[in-house]
């Protein structure tokens, strides 16, 4: 089986200090990768250089592109890389005003993606926008309201939706429940949880709450100082962490 | 007579060589905003200096200028431009269309077809048609240069969703030679067909610094959707004055009991068709007096 997404010693220094050294892994279709770690881990830069955000200093990320077969996205020219990044790619913020606009209403959120890559037909826009707004349960009288009007987790809601509509392969997601209380956070969770397996989706997830990769990650990449110090299956890393680090990660968690 | 303290046509020669260069840029890439370094005009920042600068590089002393303000020849903006020229180029001036070898415009294209022998200017105030989705400038060029138009689609969406129709009457962008989205200035989108002409159209914008050109014969087309066609919409009326089925219209309040008019916006148009013997329902009449008692 091909790998999606394979990367082979990314590494990103910013100046003298170090953002991220040497990250190997491979993500295999319909997998989901957690990337934990305490803050200035490298998590974040780590997810920005894989989606394009940051040019990496050295390494590789080879893409399994549905035209050519895999190819190194680094080595891509710029519009290749965008086209990617709205059609087979998604990126969901973490604080929902970097990934939605907030003064365009919510069907035109989610039509954005549909009319940058040619969709030219108001109606069949408009009942692609209501259908993924029912499915990231937002009720379809608010598509003409705009993102400001809208809760927190309605707004990571409709992130997803925005960022789903064009049917990627691959979704990299930064914090996707941070700032929402437990409540939201759980049906966040459950929709993400349904929508990977039924669109048979990957995603590569970084947080610190080791609760949010225990229910959504296949695999777990435990990360300090910018170097992956552990990987292995979620709860094979969670109930017998091997590294020092990883130990104190998981009995750091408070129990209710 | 032109007052000797100042070069022909305002301008020193190096900075309309500067802007001529900017100017063949732009035909050479139909509606690519090219950057040049705008210079301080006698004039306020809105008021028409990135025309002015177009017009004065294009200028020469055989030139006949026009100058027209909302398609009128006799507003404060038209007179004092045409002025401007008269003073610094001693060129000679017209207000009929035909006569007129540069036209500098505001918010109109003359309804009367132009030339090949003719330059439109237009000023322009803001040239970048995806300013207000996106912010950042670089992050626009790089739109432009990739082709990355969908957002320009966003705009029509919202305005489809929130009023029924793509509401957008004015400013209304254009894809020009399959290439570049761009902003038509503020004219109404009745005049957007217009566009594909046999004149040369250039543009000026003072303050942001950009000039942008349509070539003669250029192909322009408006956005739209599939099931939202293009409506280059008018006011559904005859002009009051000249009859006339197929101009662009003003509405002219007439008193404060909710009399109206609707007349030509383009003064020269209508005045050519009056002295031709056309006539509309409000030709001969004059306004009501005004009822001082029932006002006191």
């Amino acid at each position: 089986m091909t790998p999606l997404l394979n990367v082979r010693d990314l590494t990103k220094a910013y100046g003298g200090r170090i953002g991220c050294a040497d990250v190997s892994f491979s993500l295999y279709p319909g997998e989901v990768l957690g990337i934990v770690g305490e803050s200035g881990s490298g998590k974040s830069t780590l997810l920005n250089c894989l989606a394009g955000h940051l040019p990496p200093d050295t390494g590789e990320v080879i893409f399994d592109t549905r035209a050519d077969g895999p190819r190194d996205v680094l080595q891509m020219s710029e519009p290749e890389r965008r086209m990617l990044g709205r059609t087979d790619w998604a990126f969901v913020h973490q604080n929902p005003r970097d990934g939605l606009r907030m003064r365009v209403s919510a069907g035109g959120n989610v039509g954005e993606r549909l009319m940058a890559v040619g969709a030219r037909h108001y109606g069949e826009i408009r009942e692609q926008a209501l259908d993924w707004l029912d499915r990231v349960e937002i009720a379809g009288e608010r598509v003409d309201d705009r993102p400001a009007a809208f809760s927190g987790g309605m707004q990571q809601r409709l992130q997803i939706a925005r960022n789903l509509v064009t049917g990627p392969r691959l979704i990299f997601m930064d914090e996707p429940t941070g700032g929402l209380d437990v409540s939201v956070q759980a049906r966040l969770l459950d929709l993400l949880r349904g929508l990977v397996r039924q669109m048979g989706l990957s995603a590569i997830v970084v947080t610190h709450d080791l609760a949010v990769v225990r229910l959504l990650a296949d695999r777990l990449m435990v990360m300090k100082d910018g170097h992956v110090i552990e990987t292995g299956l979620t709860d094979q890393v969670l109930d017998d962490p091997q590294a020092p680090y990883t130990q104190l990660l998981v009995s750091s968690v408070l129990q209710v | 007579m032109t007052d000797q303290a100042y070069n022909f046509a305002y301008l020193d020669e190096q900075t309309k060589r500067m802007i001529r260069r900017a100017i063949l840029k732009g035909v050479a890439v139909p509606g690519y905003q090219v950057p040049f370094a705008s210079r301080e005009m006698p004039m306020p920042y809105g008021w028409g200096t990135g025309g002015v600068q177009v017009s004065a590089a294009c200028l020469t002393p055989d030139d006949t200028l026009k100058v027209i303000d909302q398609g009128a020849d006799d507003t404060t903006n038209a007179v004092s431009i045409r002025k401007f020229f008269e003073k610094t180029a001693e060129v000679a001036v017209t207000e009929k269309t035909s006569e007129a070898s540069v036209i500098q415009t505001r918010h109109r294209i003359p309804e009367e077809p132009l030339t090949e022998d003719q330059i439109l200017v237009y000023q322009v105030p803001i040239p970048e048609p995806l300013r207000f989705l996106e912010p950042s400038e670089v992050e626009t060029r790089k739109m432009h240069s990739l082709e990355e138009y969908g957002l320009m689609y966003v705009k029509l969406y919202e305005d489809i969703s929130r009023h029924g129709e793509i509401a957008t009457a004015y400013a209304y962008p254009v894809k020009v030679e399959d290439r570049y989205v761009m902003d038509p200035s503020p004219i109404p989108k009745f005049d957007n067909p217009k566009m594909e002409s046999a004149a040369l159209q250039l543009f000026g914008a003072g303050r942001e610094q950009r000039i942008y050109a349509v070539p003669p014969y250029t192909k322009v087309v408006s956005l739209d959707f599939e099931d939202h066609p293009f409506d280059p919409s008018k006011a559904p009326h005859p002009c009051a004055l000249c009859g006339a089925e197929d101009s662009y219209l003003d509405e002219v309040i007439t008193d404060d009991r909710g009399g109206r008019m609707f007349v030509c916006s383009d003064t020269d148009f209508c005045a050519g068709r009056r002295a031709a013997g056309f006539t509309g329902e409000m030709t001969n009449t004059r306004p009501a007096p005004v009822d001082t008692e029932a006002m006191a």
